[in-house]
């Protein structure tokens, strides 16, 4: 089956991903993707707690995940990858990984940037990366939970 | 004597502020908890609102959930501190046990919470 979701959330691995979409979806196994979580172990047992123990759980870093998308989009089960920020997700989808759609589940409040939904929030410099990947092929949504209708891009950048 | 613990709930959405408004209704103390939502917030704005919500002082964190932002960022914030302490599973029943036994050492409240919410699970027959 593959990925089923490709998320950029900064709360990483939580409730919506966990529940909400992983309920639906009947996932087998989570992919987080962050260069500092995948350094320490501690942070990974941290958002481990948060996942029951038939989901499979993958720590990777950004250069690891580059490696294993094709292994990944070829396992039988359902997965959902989630990255914290648009950079690392953008970072998948060059060198024609098969990244079609990515879901932008929670960008919140920062310094720079205003807000484009409830839980997105974007510096001019974030939309206009977003923008970059959709033009690139791949489709661009924002859409917190399964049961709300997903936001076209155009709608929030 | 030492300062009384305090309880910080730790919640999404409205969860925390009823919790803490049902507490006052049923004991009047309006004193020995604090809510923090998560809404709208990334690691770093749940974590500066956990801060303010502790102040240095010895507290007892409350999370809904046992896994998720709400406890992720609450187990690194107690990292290390000798005077917090984190228990997941928060209901009304630890929460009114815990107002009234805020003078014992932070782990040792925390122990005491956890089993307080424990025996209020129950099924009873109907």
């Amino acid at each position: 089956m593959s990925i089923a979701l490709y998320r950029i959330d900064d709360r990483l691995i939580h409730g919506q991903v966990v529940v909400g979409w992983g309920k639906p979806l009947n996932v087998a196994f989570i992919v987080l993707v962050d260069d500092a979580v995948r350094a320490s172990a501690w942070e990974q047992e941290l958002y481990r707690m948060g996942v029951p123990s038939e989901i499979e759980v993958v720590f990777a870093s950004t250069k690891e995940a580059l490696e294993r998308l094709t292994e990944w989009e070829h396992d039988p089960r359902v997965g959902i990858l989630v990255a914290g920020d648009i950079d690392t997700l953008a970072a998948l989808t060059v060198n024609r990984h098969p990244v079609s759609r990515v879901n932008v589940g929670g960008l919140h409040h920062r310094p720079g940037r205003s807000e484009r939904l409830r839980y997105v929030y974007l510096s001019d410099a974030e939309a206009s990366q977003l923008r970059t990947l959709a033009a690139r092929g791949v489709e661009v949504t924002a859409q917190d939970v399964p049961t709300t209708p997903p936001v076209p891009l155009e709608d929030f950048t | 004597m030492s300062e009384p613990l305090r309880g910080v709930i730790v919640s999404h959405a409205a969860v925390a502020q009823a919790l803490l408004a049902a507490v006052a209704a049923i004991t009047g103390v309006h004193d020995a908890l604090v809510p923090v939502s998560n809404d709208g917030c990334d690691t770093g704005a749940l974590a500066e609102r956990l801060t303010r919500a502790i102040d240095d002082k010895p507290a007892i964190l409350f999370v809904d959930l046992p896994g998720g932002s709400c406890l992720t960022s609450s187990v690194r914030l107690a990292r290390g501190k000798a005077n917090v302490a984190v228990v997941t599973g928060v209901n009304l029943a630890m929460l009114l046990d815990f107002v009234f036994h805020r003078d014992l050492p932070p782990g040792d409240a925390a122990r005491r919470a956890a089993e307080a919410g424990s025996r209020a699970i129950r099924t009873p027959a109907a």
